[in-house]
């Protein structure tokens, strides 16, 4: 029996943290950071056969993946039109024998920011060959819901742009997004320490996913052991229910009982 | 004259897909590799098969580091 399992287009999961391989060191470090993260849904990319390095692509990628027995979460990372991110998606189920699809449109090079426009065609079509699509999206909770109609599996809403360790710009938006659709929220883009992925969680996202915080920080695997202890704490930290913020102290002490010296 | 990854080969029309990928060392079982011939998945099960046309835009493409 899982206690409180994560579920994704019914698919059960124990971990809270997903795993980005990019950005790694080595296959070495990212296969550590696997194990120690606890992490089941891992994502991979697809990319011409010539430009793969022997150690960071290709079957070698593929046999670390399968030894620490996580799910492959493909991605169209680098598509900038819904119809690229389509084919690529294609390939990826041929690739991968999977219909999970981490579905990322780009719109703009120098922030990586979502095209939402061609993000919602590219779903749609997804959806409709029987994709299960987690879209990669802006922190928008109108887009979020569209995407969530449309069929979407979960939704993944960035933090701040992908890589840039800012954190979460956001927070209200992100708990907007929350209230606004049913299926699970993953914090996505943005991460750039434990504090960060805690804050996601208590916010009430179901799960965070962590690449470069992890794969870039000076140790890799011991910043996979932090976030994968953030999670949960965020988690438990939101169950808990937080007290309510004042502008004024609210004594911890009672005053019964208070002498007086003079 | 066959495009594949973008640039030009010597392969000619004629060939199959699956004696191009030979060529590259591309395991028969084609585990974590795929294959689109001007835009179009051409599955596994079709590499023996499917013969490249003059001008084909061939992408074989696998798993990489990313997201």
């Amino acid at each position: 029996m899982m206690e409180d399992a994560l579920t994704i287009a019914g698919r059960r999961m124990r971990s809270r943290l997903l795993l980005g391989t990019g950005g790694f060191p080595s296959l070495e470090l990212l296969g550590e950071a696997i194990a120690v993260s606890d992490c089941e849904l891992v994502t991979v990319a697809l990319r011409r056969v010539d430009a793969t390095p022997a150690r960071t692509g290709g079957s070698s990628l593929l046999d670390v993946l399968a030894e620490a027995g996580v799910q492959v979460l493909p991605n169209t990372a680098g598509c900038h039109t819904a119809r690229d991110a389509v084919i690529t998606a294609r390939m990826a189920r041929e690739a991968f024998a999977t219909d999970w699809i981490k579905l990322e449109v780009i719109g703009d090079e120098d922030t990586l920011l979502p095209d939402a426009p061609e993000l919602l065609r590219a779903a749609e079509q997804l959806i409709d060959e029987g994709f299960v699509v987690l879209p990669y999206t802006t922190d928008d909770p109108v887009l979020a819901r569209r995407l969530a109609d449309l069929g979407c599996a979960a939704v993944m809403p960035l933090g701040s742009p992908i890589g840039s360790g800012m954190g979460i710009r956001n927070p209200y938006n992100i708990a907007l997004i929350r209230e606004a659709v049913d299926v699970p929220v993953v914090l996505d883009a943005g991460i750039g320490t434990a504090s960060d992925a805690a804050l996601a969680m208590e916010l009430g996202c179901d799960a965070v996913m962590a690449a470069s915080a992890i794969a870039r920080a000076q140790d890799p695997v011991a910043m996979a052991r932090a976030m994968r202890a953030a999670v949960a704490a965020g988690r438990l930290a939101r169950g808990a229910g937080r007290i309510p913020r004042r502008h004024y102290a609210t004594a911890s002490t009672p005053e019964r009982g208070l002498p007086e010296f003079s | 004259m066959i495009v594949l990854n973008g640039e030009r080969s010597e392969l000619r029309a004629g060939e199959t897909l699956a004696q191009l990928l030979l060529g590259m060392g591309v395991d028969a079982d084609g585990r974590g590799v795929a294959v689109a011939v001007d835009g179009e998945v051409v599955p596994h099960a079709r590499w023996g098969s499917f013969v490249l046309e003059q001008d084909a835009r061939v992408e074989v493409l696998t798993a990489m580091q990313g997201g």
